[in-house]
């Protein structure tokens, strides 16, 4: 059950932009809900939508018969959301680094880096097919009400 | 709330007043499509007011990127003006803000660029 510190949701919803605009919203409400202050709440939201938005474009390339799973936990110590696809596996350590003098002028390539630039951790799991992020922020003893 | 852009001219240099949010599908395009509409129209000298951009993603900041470096390739200047807080957060996260000439006074962005 539910309470005022520990919930969760998750969803199952297609590879499209209109998924990414809810599980946006949805992670700002859960952000707002965990106490996270003003400057947070949009750092988290922005991570969130780029996980997303990695998910529906670069994981299932909006394929209509594949899904993107979100499930969003508040826990007594962190907010916790996982953002899975059915895509091809994204391997992390393979990504260019886009602070690098050769890559600064590319047209993309800053998704993750900006998931792992607002989060406190990031870990990617492979589903054979897709890619799971969990995206994890500490909360604090304050936040938590402990 | 989708992105919008108006367009006009002061002393030779084009200026974007943009609008909205500049994310994947809902404006990068439309910032792709003016810069090009406008170094084919042989207007080389753009300056994008983003004052009332609410929010920008990586797509965005992909497009503002792109924008900057085909105009730069095509002989012509981007510069950027009145970023709100968020953005500039953005871009020094992203180390771009050394990258983009960035104006908060639009006279002065004016006549900033080249004769």
């Amino acid at each position: 059950m539910a309470d005022s510190t520990t919930s969760r949701v998750s969803f199952t919803l297609d590879s499209t932009l209109d998924s990414v605009n809810k599980i946006e919203q949805t992670a700002e409400q859960y952000a707002q809900r965990a106490g996270f202050d003003e400057d947070t709440i949009p750092h988290i939201a922005m991570a969130v939508r780029e996980a997303a938005v990695n998910a529906v474009l670069h994981g299932n390339a909006y394929d209509v018969n594949k899904h993107i799973n979100a499930a969003f936990e508040m826990t007594a110590d962190s907010l916790v959301i996982r953002i899975a696809d059915q895509g091809p596996g994204l391997n992390p350590d393979t990504l260019p680094d886009p602070l690098a003098p050769e890559n600064i002028l590319r047209g993309s390539g800053r998704g993750i880096f900006l998931i792992r630039a607002f989060m406190d951790e990031v870990n990617f799991r492979q589903l054979h097919p897709g890619t799971e992020l969990t995206l994890i922020k500490h909360r604090t003893p304050a936040q938590s009400g402990t | 709330m989708s992105m919008k852009v108006s367009t006009r001219q002061v002393d030779g240099v084009t200026i974007l007043d943009l609008s909205g949010r500049i994310t994947l599908g809902e404006g990068s395009v439309t910032i792709r499509d003016a810069v090009r509409d406008l170094l084919a129209k042989g207007q080389s000298k753009i300056l994008l007011n983003l004052a009332e951009i609410s929010y920008i993603d990586s797509s965005g900041i992909g497009e503002l990127v792109s924008a900057f470096t085909t105009v730069k390739n095509a002989g012509g200047e981007l510069k950027l003006l009145n970023l709100t807080k968020k953005v500039q957060d953005l871009l020094q996260i992203t180390k771009l803000y050394t990258v983009f000439d960035v104006k908060d006074d639009e006279a002065s962005a004016i006549s900033s660029f080249s004769k």
